[in-house]
């Protein structure tokens, strides 16, 4: 077994080396620009482009003709909610989301709300889902966009995307899905799920950073305004130059992803049910979203009265991630686990597992060992352990906020 | 984030760790931070007959920085009167644990405790401390 062990899945996922092996010759020998119609070179191009464009498709149960290449996913959000909100605009001027989305859709919709927009932020319930009701309470004459999410990056809950497509499609707005964390790890079905937008990215399913995907239902068909122009490339959607060599790869791990979805998701709840199991001896730990409508990849955990970059820190022969957000430059807490209403100490002390396609039991079981071992030590050292074991109740006692 | 090398000796093998009596008369208990900030300190101080820290513990919730903060001022005050104490800055620790400037709060939050600590030791020792001020 290597160290650290990469538990990190929801970040990002290695190239599959199947993968990799897809691409390299588009780097060295099929270099050709797809959009060059006049030699073979180009052709070439163009047909690996279009092989893997139906691969794409296919994941997602849709035609190849309703998949344009972005990016990856920050692009693709911006596309689906910018292009839809400014298409649309002349119908009404109010957004719908929710507030444990990614950056990506919040920070695009603070940016249209600067445009003049108008936008409502739901609230999620304390599992971290959506409330169906709340949301038809939100719809307003003038709403022209429904974002949520598939699944969130940080907890992993599955949204209801599939009734809040349909609750979009009765009242004729248009309903873009976020389903970056979802793509390669939950059948998605166009037929099922009327979303009109949809981003997928390849680096979350085992491709290459760089490259992903939006989906721009075709029947009924979707308008939106493109946000880059040049040579009109993918039909005038998304233009600048296709990077055959990462279309190739994102082909080939939907390919993969399609294939051995079903087999990876049963082999990776077992090794999370192992992970949790090993860990449900550390007294006042709590599962951060609900756990049945969720990824099996995610096990998001808080340790109360243990800070959670304290816990990174002690914790470096794993790589996860702190659900605090203390890395950063900023102090605050998650802003997705102060949406379930969880208390600022438990948001702080919270940690991201998630496993993947190579995740194995040796790994697992290291990892609930030494989380278990940290935990304890960090424990000695935290002075709220102490009251609490002393019977304090720490919520009357009168903290000097700095 | 990448932490110095002072940073992860004090983080992983921490100075004095633990906890006096708080109702011992020689002990000053020094509690700053909130648990909802992220950082909780607990500093304490054993002062001999001589009016000198004889010995020091602490207990931190916080990240790396702030652990190694506090474990680094419980090495600092020992043998210091109460007032060479109270002249430790925020400062000197930040910049003895090399502290980004996102975690200069650890240092501020170090030196507060110190301060708490020797206000609850004057509070338990009113006249002694007057006549040494």
């Amino acid at each position: 077994m290597r160290l650290p062990i990469y538990l990190d899945y929801s970040a990002t996922t290695p190239v599959d080396p199947r993968v990799a092996g897809k691409m390299i010759p588009y780097l060295t020998e099929f270099f050709g620009n797809p959009a060059s119609r006049s030699h073979a070179f180009g052709w070439k191009a163009e047909e690996a482009v279009e092989e893997a464009r139906g691969h794409v498709a296919a994941l997602v149960n849709a035609d190849p003709k309703e998949i344009v290449w972005t990016s990856g996913a920050t692009e693709g959000n911006n596309l689906a909610i910018k292009g839809a909100a400014h298409f649309y605009k002349t119908k009404g001027k109010h957004l719908i989301t929710q507030k444990t989305e990614h950056k990506a859709v919040l920070d695009t919709f603070r940016e249209l709300e600067r445009q003049g927009f108008e936008a409502t932020y739901l609230d999620v319930k304390p599992d971290g889902l959506v409330e169906i009701e709340d949301l038809k309470k939100a719809i307003r004459p003038d709403t022209i966009l429904v974002s949520i999410m598939m699944v969130n990056n940080e907890i992993g809950v599955i949204q209801p995307v599939w009734e809040i497509a349909e609750l979009c499609k009765q009242h004729g707005i248009i309903f873009h899905c976020d389903a970056v964390q979802g793509g390669g790890r939950v059948e998605i079905d166009m037929s099922k799920l009327k979303a009109d937008l949809l981003t997928i990215t390849a680096h979350k399913m085992y491709g290459p950073k760089g490259i992903g995907a939006l989906y721009v239902r075709r029947k009924p068909r979707v308008r939106i305004e493109a946000q880059i122009h040049g040579g009109g490339h993918e039909r005038g959607f998304r233009s600048g130059t296709l990077a055959t060599h990462q279309i190739v790869g994102f082909g080939e791990a939907a390919r993969l992803a399609k294939l051995e979805m079903a087999t990876d998701n049963e082999r990776i709840r077992t090794l999370r049910d192992r992970l949790l199991d090993g860990l449900s001896d550390v007294e006042e730990m709590y599962v951060n979203g609900d756990l049945e409508r969720r990824i099996p990849h995610n096990l998001n955990v808080s340790f109360n009265f243990v800070e959670g970059e304290s816990l990174i820190m002690a914790v470096k022969d794993i790589a996860v991630s702190s659900g605090s957000a203390c890395t950063s430059a900023s102090l605050e807490p998650s802003y997705v686990l102060r949406a379930l209403g969880r208390s600022d100490e438990l948001a702080h002390s919270s940690i991201r597992i998630t496993l993947g396609r190579f995740t194995t039991r040796e790994e697992v079981d290291y990892a609930a060992d030494l989380i278990k071992r940290k935990v304890a030590k960090l424990r000695e050292l935290s002075p709220l352990w102490e009251m609490h074991k002393d019977g304090i109740d720490l919520n009357t006692v009168q903290w000097a906020a700095h | 984030m990448a932490y110095s090398d002072k940073v992860i000796d004090h983080y992983e093998n921490p100075r004095n760790v633990g906890s006096f009596d708080k109702g011992d008369d020689s002990i000053g208990t020094g509690m700053v931070g909130a648990p909802a900030c992220g950082d909780v300190m607990k500093l304490q101080i054993k002062v001999g007959a001589d009016g000198r820290i004889e010995d020091a513990r602490f207990k931190t919730y916080g990240c790396g920085s702030a652990i190694a903060s506090s474990s680094l001022v419980t090495e600092w005050v020992k043998g210091k009167t109460l007032d060479e104490a109270a002249g430790i800055k925020n400062t000197q620790i930040a910049e003895e644990l090399s502290l980004p400037p996102v975690k200069i709060h650890c240092s501020i939050l170090a030196e507060d405790a110190i301060k708490a600590a020797i206000d609850d030791y004057k509070k338990k020792h009113p006249l002694k401390t007057e006549k040494a001020a």
